[in-house]
């Protein structure tokens, strides 16, 4: 490297001083003035970032900043901001029983709208995004209730869920009654034809007389001399056009043979307290509640 | 400033950039393994059963990280759609981890216990026949598709060598693990959950024998995700400050 200074004749630039091959040079062009400030600038900037935020790792630990910045405060900090902004209505929602929510305008408004958010992310995935609902998933905006539909049946349902882990759960488990051998398959065909009799959609008149009287013997217990089901078993009404797993012979059969229970997920615990009563009333207010 | 002699010699180049590198290497890498911070205080992990392992195998070979990260961010947004946010400590036995930050589909590092294991196998087969807006594609083989079980016991033993706490006994076993968590009659089954607490016993309709197949893996899988922490006795404060 030369210390004299060479300026190339064509550019009147500076060159580096380096000469390859007798006569080819590279000119110097230094980084323009404002980039290389802006760099400087970004190092102290760096310092700085290092004295106010968590930064270095020590022996021991690491540098907390003199900020004491963290992640997890703020989060916690931005979910309570944003539950005091909502005036009280939360607090009032978790005192209040469900009756007095529903009596006043102005909270079953902000429970209507926060269940409905809550339902769309956490529901809908089995109820359907408009609650209608599933081969297997009861809609939720007719009023047929399998475990009862008024809004504090709805969170009891919400809260232990059925079938689900919680040892509050509501649960009941009809028979296999094929799986288990209790009835052959010939009388699981006649009760089959006498539960489509019930609801007006049986033709095989013989076997629906049959299975009447199998009925009345296995099947009355829980689901009542009637057919009208019983919510406190959660048995379905069966005399209406309402079906879970739909009205067809082999569909009624095959819930026969194997004694079908859906399952929902106790709820209580994942969500809070007052999304649970938001969610029962949102639920609620879908159409069908009692 | 004299540097020729980089410029010259490529091997002492080489020595010069392996030095550099090293030392923002040390910095930043080396302390991770003695400050104490960097593990969290949390109850509750312990590793995945060898049925959730095997269905771990299997969402990684069908490519769900591709749409769905497993990592709950410390946002407002998030917290309040998903849960609690997730914790470095809820992916420690995780070869590899399922962060990522490419959300086609929703977060999954909260969804167990979520759904019922009906829906997932339901929805894994089918995801139309419940989600009429859903872009994700069928799984529909997975039900029919055994589980290979054969090769159980040599993964868990490669998990041990990378640091995850498999116990001689758990290996020993596990196979008949694997088994026992879809019999929930069975003594194997009680057995499977004193060695791994809160393992869920997995139960739908589709199950055509009595032979595990891969749908079991992955709802057992699924089923527990971002169960295993005991939140309860979580302090986000102290040792755990973040």
């Amino acid at each position: 490297m030369s210390d004299r200074r060479d300026i190339d004749q064509v550019t009147g630039a500076e060159t580096t001083g380096h000469v390859w091959d007798d006569d080819i040079k590279e000119l110097n062009k230094p980084l323009p003035r404002w980039w290389l400030l802006t760099f400087y600038a970004c190092i102290l900037w760096a310092v700085g970032y290092w004295i106010a935020y968590p930064a270095w790792p020590t022996l021991t630990g690491y540098t907390k900043g003199t900020l004491g910045y963290s992640q997890r405060q703020v989060v916690a900090r931005e979910v309570a901001a944003a539950s005091e902004a909502q005036g009280g209505l939360r607090a009032q929602i978790a005192s209040l029983p469900l009756a007095d929510i529903l009596k006043n305008p102005d909270l079953s408004r902000f429970a209507d709208a926060a269940g409905r958010a809550a339902f769309a992310e956490n529901c809908a995935p089995c109820h359907g995004r408009g609650a209608q609902g599933a081969s297997g998933y009861p809609n939720l905006r007719d009023d047929d209730w399998l475990w009862g539909g008024k809004p504090e049946d709805i969170l009891q349902t919400l809260r232990y869920g059925i079938r689900s882990e919680h040892k509050q759960t509501r649960v009941s488990q009809m028979p296999r009654f094929g799986l288990d051998n209790l009835l052959d398959d010939k009388q699981i065909f006649d009760v089959a034809e006498y539960v489509l009799s019930i609801s007006g959609g049986t033709i095989a008149k013989d076997a629906a007389a049959r299975g009447a009287l199998i009925f009345k013997e296995q099947c009355a217990v829980c689901h009542g001399d009637d057919g009208k089901g019983k919510l406190e078993q959660g048995a379905p009404n069966l005399t209406d056009q309402i079906w879970l797993y739909g009205n067809t012979i082999d569909a009624i059969v095959t819930s026969i043979r194997t004694g079908r229970g859906g399952v929902m997920p106790a709820w209580e615990g994942r969500l809070d307290p007052v999304t649970l009563k938001a969610l029962a009333v949102y639920v609620h207010s879908l159409g069908g509640g009692q | 400033m004299n540097h020729d002699i980089f410029e010259k010699n490529s091997l002492i180049l080489l020595i010069g950039i392996l030095i550099v590198v090293s030392i923002g290497g040390l910095v930043q890498i080396a302390p991770l393994f003695w400050v104490d911070s960097t593990i969290e205080q949390v109850r509750g992990m312990r590793p995945y059963t060898p049925l959730e392992q095997a269905g771990r195998d299997i969402y990684v070979r069908e490519g769900c990280y591709n749409c769905h990260s497993q990592m709950i961010r410390t946002l407002r947004d998030e917290v309040e759609r998903y849960g609690h946010y997730s914790l470095a400590a809820e992916s420690m036995y995780d070869h590899p981890f399922q962060w990522g930050s490419k959300r086609t589909g929703p977060d999954l590092a909260r969804v167990g216990g979520k759904y019922s294991d009906q829906w997932h196998a339901d929805h894994l087969t089918d995801p139309r026949s419940l989600v009429r807006e859903s872009i994700m594609p069928g799984y529909p083989w997975l039900a029919a598709a055994p589980l290979r079980t054969d090769d159980i016991k040599p993964k868990l033993q490669t998990l041990r060598l990378v640091g995850v706490p498999y116990t001689d006994a758990m290996i020993e076993s596990a196979e008949r693990d694997l088994k026992a968590q879809i019999n929930p009659e069975s003594r194997a089954a009680r057995e499977l959950l004193t060695r791994y607490p809160k393992a869920k016993i997995v139960l739908f309709e589709q199950r055509a024998t009595k032979e595990p197949s891969e749908m079991d893996a992955l709802v057992a899988y699924l089923q527990i995700l971002g169960q295993m922490v005991d939140f309860a006795t979580f302090d986000a404060s102290g040792p755990n400050l973040r």
